[in-house]
C-alpha cells in the first residue's frame, strides 16, 4: 500500500481548504473578527462616501450649469468710485463696440432707476384712482437687452434702436405687472405713468430667460431712462452678453477692452462659471481631507489586523506546529494566516462599501439630489479592504512559518 | 508495514547538539534500528533528551549529527518541504497534551490530518469516521474536545495519527496527563494496534507505561542504551 507514495511528493493544501480554514479561523472568535474589521470598515467606508458625496455633488452643479449659463457673460460698470470716470461707463455705443467680437450674439445695457418717494408707477396719470406702485422696478435697458435676455413677448415688442435713439417714451412691461396695472391689451394704446411722465407700452413680456425680474419691471430705452432720470446711481449700471457655445470664457477676457480700450478697469467682467473649476471646488478642499482620513482609517484598520493576527499567531502556536506535524509547510502556515487577515480586509471592505452607499443615498435623498457613485469606486472598494487585510498579515503570516514546529509543539 | 526487512526507523550515529552557549549535548549520537510492526517504549527522567529522540525520529528536527534513515529512504539531505510531505504520510503524532483544535468537533480534528495530502473531502469524511470507530469513539464524532473527557480526546488523537495510514505511529508520553484507569484504555488501544501490526514508539518517564513495549530503550543524559544492541554485541 505505501509503495505508491513517491518521497517527490509534496504537501499540498487545496484552495477550497485554505479557504474554509480561514473563514474557520475568524469565526473562531468573532467578536474579536467585528472589532479588527472596524477600522477597514470605517476606511472604506468613508472612501465611498466622500468620492460617492463628491461626485453626487459634482452632478448636480452639472445639471445647474446648462447651456444657458455657459453662454452668458456679465459686465459690471465699477467705474463709478473713480472720480476721474464717467458716471456711466458704458458708451452710447457700448452694444454695437461688443457686438463686434467673434461669437457675441446679443448684448445689453441695464440699470435699475432709482425714482423719487412721490414716483411710483401708475396706470393713470398722477393725481387719479390706482395709486402708485413704489414695488414696480423702473429698468432703463438698451435695447439689445432682449434677444441677450432671450426674452419672449406675449403681446407686441420690444423697443428697438430707432426707439432708444429717438427718445421714444415707450414701456416694455411683464406680464405680472401687467396684470397688476390691469393692462390686458396692446390694442388701446395704454400707457403706464412714472413719476410725470407717460409711457406707451408697446410688449408685453410672457417670460425671461436670463433676467427674469424684467418680468416684474417695467423697462424702457436707457436714452430715455438717462434724460429723464440721470445717469444710474448706487448699483451701477450692467451689461448681459449673449454669446455662442463655447465662446463666452474668449469674450470674457475681450469685453472690457472691447468697452472702453483707454479704461478697460472701468468694468468687472464675469464670465460663466468653468464647470470644471466647480468640481476641482468640491474636490479639492473637503473632500481631500476626507480622503486623507479615511486613509488614515486604513493605516488604522491594517494596524488592528495586523495586531489581531500577531496575537492570534502567539495564541495558535501550539496549532502551528499540529499542522507542521500533519504535514503542512511552512508555506501552508503563511498562506492560511495571510487568507484569514485577507478575508478580515475583504469583510470590512464589503461592509463599508455597504455603510458608505447608504450614507450618500441618505444624504443624496435628504437633499432631493440624484446620488451618483461610480462603479468603479465600488468595485474597488472592497478591494481596497482585501488589500488591507492582505499587507497587514504579510508580518505575522511570515513569523508564524518560521515557529521551528518542535517549538511550536512545545506550546 | 514494510514486508521487505528494511527497519521503518534507522539511526546512524545520530546525535544532536543545541549550540548554545552552553552548547547542550541533547542526544549524544547513537544506533537505533525499529523494525516495522515493533513497538518500543523509551523510558528516561525528565530532561534525558527522550523528545529529542522522538522529534528527530518525526522529521520535526533535523540530527546535528549522522544519519537517519526512515523506511530506508535517507533524510539528511532532503528539503523542508520533501519532509513535511514525509512527516505528514507516514508518521502519525500522538502528543501529551493532545493538540486537538479546540473549535473543532472530533471528526473535524481527524480529517485535519488528510488536509495537507489533498484528499478528497468526501473520502475524508469517509475515513475519519472510520478511525473514529476503529477507536471506538463513533458515536462522539460531532463532539468538541472541550466535551470528551482526557482518555476520549486522546483517542481522537490516535484517530488523527492513524487516520493517514502512516509507518510509525510516535507517542510522546501519551498518558502523561490522564488518570490510571483511562491510561490503561489508551495503552489497550495502542497494544491493540501492535497486534495489528503497526509500528509504535512510546515515550514514557512511567515504568508501568514502559512495559507494555516489546522492546524498551533506556535514555539518560542523552545517552542512549538499547539492550537489543548490547545482546546482539554480546
Ligand atoms: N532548544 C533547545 N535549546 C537548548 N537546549 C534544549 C533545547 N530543547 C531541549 N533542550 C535540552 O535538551 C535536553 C533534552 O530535552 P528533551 O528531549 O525535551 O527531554 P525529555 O523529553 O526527556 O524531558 C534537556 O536538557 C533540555 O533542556
Ligand atoms: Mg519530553
Amino acid at each position: 500500500m505505501r509503495q505508491g507514495r513517491s518521497i517527490r511528493g509534496r504537501s499540498r493544501l487545496a484552495l477550497r481548504d485554505l479557504l474554509s480554514e480561514a473563514v474557520a479561523g475568524m469565526l473562531q472568535r468573532p467578536a474579536r473578527a467585528v472589532l479588527t474589521a472596524l477600522g477597514t470598515v470605517l476606511g472604506v467606508g468613508s472612501f465611498i462616501a466622500v468620492l460617492g458625496l463628491t461626485a453626487t455633488a459634482a452632478s448636480q452643479i452639472d445639471t445647474r450649469f446648462n447651456a444657458l449659463t455657459a453662454t452668458e457673460v456679465g459686465v459690471v460698470d465699477v467705474g463709478s468710485g473713480n472720480a476721474a470716470a464717467p458716471a456711466l461707463s458704458f458708451t452710447e455705443d457700448a452694444e454695437a463696440r461688443i457686438s463686434r467680437l467673434n461669437g457675441v450674439q446679443a448684448a445689453g445695457v441695464y440699470w435699475n432707476v432709482r425714482l423719487g418717494p412721490e414716483d411710483g408707477v401708475r396706470a393713470a396719470p398722477v393725481g387719479k384712482a390706482n395709486g402708485a406702485d413704489a414695488q414696480t422696478q423702473v429698468i432703463a435697458a438698451s435695447p439689445g437687452i432682449w434677444p441677450a435676455a432671450r426674452a419672449g413677448f406675449a403681446q407686441g415688442r420690444g423697443f428697438d434702436d430707432f426707439h432708444d435713439r429717438h427718445r421714444q417714451a415707450v414701456a416694455v412691461i411683464g406680464s405680472a405687472t401687467a396684470a397688476r396695472l390691469g393692462i390686458t391689451t396692446l390694442h388701446t394704446r395704454p400707457a403706464v405713468f412714472i413719476g410725470g411722465s407717460s409711457f406707451t407700452v408697446i410688449g408685453i413680456l410672457e417670460d425671461v430667460e436670463r433676467k427674469p425680474e424684467l418680468l416684474m419691471s417695467v423697462t424702457v430705452p436707457r436714452s430715455v431712462a438717462e434724460r429723464t432720470w440721470g445717469t444710474p446711481s448706487g448699483e451701477g449700471a450692467r451689461m448681459i452678453i449673449s454669446t455662442e457655445l463655447g465662446a463666452a470664457g474668449q469674450i470674457a477676457e475681450e469685453a472690457a477692452l472691447a468697452l472702453r480700450p483707454e479704461h478697460p478697469e472701468y468694468f468687472r467682467v464675469t464670465p460663466p462659471p468653468d464647470p470644471r473649476s466647480l468640481r476641482t471646488a468640491v474636490s479639492d478642499d473637503l473632500s481631500q481631507l476626507f480622503l486623507l482620513l479615511a486613509g488614515v482609517c486604513l493605516v488604522i484598520g491594517a494596524v488592528g489586523i495586523a495586531n489581531t493576527t500577531l496575537v492570534a499567531v502567539m495564541e495558535r502556536t501550539g496549532e502551528i506546529g499540529l499542522r507542521r506535524a500533519l504535514g503542512a509547510r511552512g508555506i501552508h502556515i503563511t498562506s492560511q494566516f495571510l487568507a484569514e487577515s485577507t478575508a478580515l480586509g475583504l469583510v470590512g471592505g464589503l461592509v463599508g462599501t455597504s455603510i458608505g452607499t447608504v450614507v450618500v443615498v441618505s444624504v443624496a435623498a435628504a437633499k432631493r439630489w440624484t446620488p451618483v457613485l461610480d462603479p468603479a469606486t465600488l468595485a474597488v472598494a472592497p478591494a481596497l479592504g482585501l488589500a488591507t487585510g492582505l499587507l497587514a498579515g504579510l508580518y505575522p503570516a511570515w513569523r508564524a512559518s518560521r515557529i521551528p514546529p518542535v517549538e511550536a509543539l512545545r506550546r | 508495514m514494510s514486508g521487505d526487512g528494511t527497519p521503518v526507523i534507522e539511526f546512524r550515529d545520530v546525535g544532536l547538539t543545541y549550540p548554545g552557549p552552553p552548547a547542550v549535548h541533547a542526544l549524544h549520537p547513537c544506533d537505533l534500528s525499529i523494525a516495522g510492526g515493533d513497538f518500543v517504549t523509551v523510558v528516561g527522567p525528565s530532561g534525558s533528551g527522550k523528545s529529542t529522540l522522538l522529534n528527530i525520529a518525526g522529521l520535526l528536527d533535523t540530527p546535528t549529527h549522522g544519519r537517519y534513515l526512515l523506511d530506508g529512504i535517507d533524510t539528511t539531505a532532503l528539503s523542508a518541504s520533501h519532509l513535511a510531505a514525509l512527516r505528514g504520510r507516514r508518521i502519525g503524532f500522538v502528543f501529551q497534551a493532545f493538540h486537538l483544535l479546540p473549535h473543532r468537533s472530533a471528526q473535524e480534528n481527524v480529517e485535519l490530518a488528510m488536509v495537507y495530502q489533498a484528499v478528497p473531502r468526501r473520502l475524508r469524511r469517509l475515513r475519519a469516521a472510520a478511525v473514529l470507530d476503529r477507536v471506538g469513539l463513533g458515536h462522539r464524532a460531532a463532539a468538541l474536545p472541550t466535551q470528551l473527557s482526557g482518555g476520549e480526546r486522546q483517542r481522537v488523537a490516535i484517530a488523527r495519527a492513524l487516520v493517514a495510514e502512516p509507518s510509525l505511529l510516535l507517542c510522546d508520553e501519551p498518558t502523561g496527563n490522564l488518570d490510571s484507569a483511562t491510561a490503561a484504555s489508551v495503552l489497550a488501544l495502542l497494544d491493540e494496534l501492535h497486534r495489528d501490526g503497526m509500528t509504535i514508539v512510546v515515550i514514557t518517564h512511567d515504568a508501568e507505561v514502559a512495559r507494555h513495549g516489546q522492546r524498551t530503550v533506556t535514555i539518560r543524559d542523552g545517552v542512549l542504551s538499547d539492550p537489543a544492541r548490547h545482546r546482539g554485541e554480546l
